[in-house]
């Protein structure tokens, strides 16, 4: 049984069909890559995932259990977490008030404190800024909260939005390293990316997604070979 | 010095009244991000409530209630009323969550007037003005040179600052307060973190509710009961929200530090102005146009309120 499975899912916004039968599945221990354009319904593949949209067809489990209209934050405490693009981090809180709302639901204080300090070896920089407005954090900074806050709430399988989003290669290059060891620690990853390139390099699978629809699908190191992927995500026309 | 003294009481007490009235509006306006137009009622409601309660213990006679009155009214009161805001936002507010925000709008002033006209009714607190002072006497507590300290006046004032430090100590020391400033800030990343949305919007509106049946009680000692339909209560409601846009909406500091600058104007327009202006009366009496007047400059020059920050509008 696939840890996560999503079987013909639709969604739509007002009268915009954002998605079309989605069928994507994700093995435990697996970092799958989901990628495609701007608009392609990426995000929105995360958030009928996560709960924050209700598919209008079609299902989502999560270790065999149906989602499907099960609240956001009942969704948490089962070890899907979601960390959201654009950051989403709380920028009028400093960033230790944020690294404890990833640990909202948990009450085991000795558990929270050693993820915590787990967290802050992965991303040394977030240590020395505990104190500071998260919204004074550089772009890198800030998506290094949003994993370390989504790490907080320790999850099983991770849903990484964006984390490459306007950001610098070097600081991409040490966001995709962590994520690298995050996965080898055992959590199963899905990544939601523009960067194909990057993300193909981190991902053993990956979905190509194209208004709406699963396109394409395979291992990540033959995607990256495939003559369509080249041109049309990586830039390559030889 | 007496001048200093009398004019320091007034604005403590009508802006400790406003302040906790203005935090209803503040606290819903930053969760929910809308103005919640029957909150002045339920103030009118928490005044007459406050009455009915007092019934019940056959406190509404004067000299016959005990000391232990007026905190056992308080608390009745402010639970009764938080049990209102609750149910006034699961009934209209919550069916419309994903509506246009004018909806909403309109629908609170729909509650507003159907607070008003149902608390007229001859079954509920009826068409005549009441009064709920037999609670409490007026009594001069001492005297500072020629000022008298009235109960009335020091019982808003600690009221307001136990409230107001109870509230500040929730929002900004516990998780349900830290719940709070997430949804206020992002709802949906809230919702990622595990926090049940829903359950710190009721919790939001039990809180506002009670404070504004605390402002109405300590209103309704000041002023008598006037009608729920009288458009005083409308005025108050109004002076609150404008100390919480000039405090800065969403801003729990700042409604309160608005509520004191829209007293202090109030009573000293009322106290100097009036007095420079002894032959034209008619500058004092237009008190109510100074504090709007705030208002206006605040929004000109600094939207965001005074101690607001700009915000960011989101997409």
């Amino acid at each position: 049984m696939a840890m996560l499975e999503l079987d013909g899912v639709d969604v739509h916004y007002g009268g915009i069909h954002a998605l079309r039968g989605v069928s994507l599945k994700v093995e435990a221990g697996e970092v799958v890559t989901l990628i495609g354009a701007n608009g392609a319904g990426k995000t929105t593949t995360l958030r009928a995932i996560s709960g924050l949209v209700r598919p209008t067809k079609g299902k989502v489990r999560f270790d065999g259990k149906d989602l499907t209209g099960v609240p956001a934050h009942q969704i948490v405490a089962s070890g899907l977490v979601h960390a959201p693009e654009g950051r989403g981090i709380f920028s009028n809180m400093t960033v230790e008030e944020n690294l404890d709302l990833g640990a909202f639901l948990r009450h085991d204080k000795t558990a929270v404190a050693k993820d915590r300090e787990h967290a802050l070896t992965l991303f040394p920089r977030l240590r020395e800024r505990l104190a500071q407005n998260a919204g004074t954090l550089s772009g890198g900074e800030q998506q290094m909260l949003a994993i370390a806050r989504a790490l907080l709430s320790r999850p099983r399988l991770l849903l990484l939005d964006e984390p490459s989003l306007g950001l610098a290669p070097q600081i991409v290059a040490t966001i995709f390293k962590i994520v690298r060891t995050i996965a080898a620690e055992g959590t199963t990853i899905l990544l939601v990316e523009q960067n194909a390139h990057m993300a193909l390099g981190v991902a053993s699978r990956a979905y190509v997604l194209e208004v709406g629809e699963i396109v394409l699908q395979g291992p990540a190191a033959q995607l990256a070979k495939d003559d369509k992927i080249r041109k049309a995500y990586l830039g390559i026309h030889d | 010095m007496d001048d200093v003294l009398e004019t320091t009481i007034n604005t403590l007490a009508v802006g400790g009244l406003y302040a906790l009235i203005a935090l209803g509006y503040t606290l819903v306006y930053g969760i929910l991000r809308f103005i919640n137009f029957a909150h002045s009622d339920v103030v009118a409601w928490g005044g007459w409530l406050a009455l009915s309660i007092a019934g019940v213990f056959g406190w509404t006679a004067a000299g016959g209630a005990p000391a232990i009155a007026v905190p056992v009214v308080l608390v009745l009161t402010m639970a009764v009323c938080a049990a209102m805001g609750v149910t006034i936002e699961r009934l209209a507010y919550r069916p419309l969550r994903k509506a246009p925000r004018l909806n909403v709008l309109i629908t609170a002033i729909g509650v507003s007037l159907l607070l008003q006209n149902v608390g007229i009714l001859d079954g509920v607190f009826g068409n005549k003005p009441d009064t709920i002072r037999p609670l409490l006497a007026n009594s001069v507590l001492g005297e500072v040179g020629a000022v008298q300290l009235r109960l009335y006046d020091l019982m808003t004032i600690a009221v307001t600052i136990a409230l107001v430090v109870g509230l500040e100590r929730l929002v900004y020391g516990t998780r349900m307060g830290r719940a709070m400033r997430a949804v206020s800030h992002d709802e949906r990343t809230a919702a990622l973190m595990g926090i049940d949305v829903n359950r710190v919007i009721t919790v939001t509106f039990a809180i506002g509710s009670a404070l504004a049946a605390a402002g109405g009680i300590l209103f309704a000692l000041r002023n008598d009961l006037r009608l729920t339909a009288d458009a005083s209560w409308v005025l108050l409601g109004l002076k609150a929200f404008v100390a919480a846009v000039v405090g800065g909406i969403g801003n729990v500091r700042g409604a309160a530090a608005g509520a004191l600058l829209i007293a202090f104007v109030e009573v000293f327009v009322h106290r100097y102005v009036g007095a420079v202006f002894a032959d034209k009366p008619w500058v004092s009496q237009l008190q109510d146009i100074y504090v709007f007047g705030i208002l206006i400059l605040v929004l000109l020059f600094k939207p965001s309120g005074l101690l607001g920050k700009a915000a960011v509008e989101k997409v």
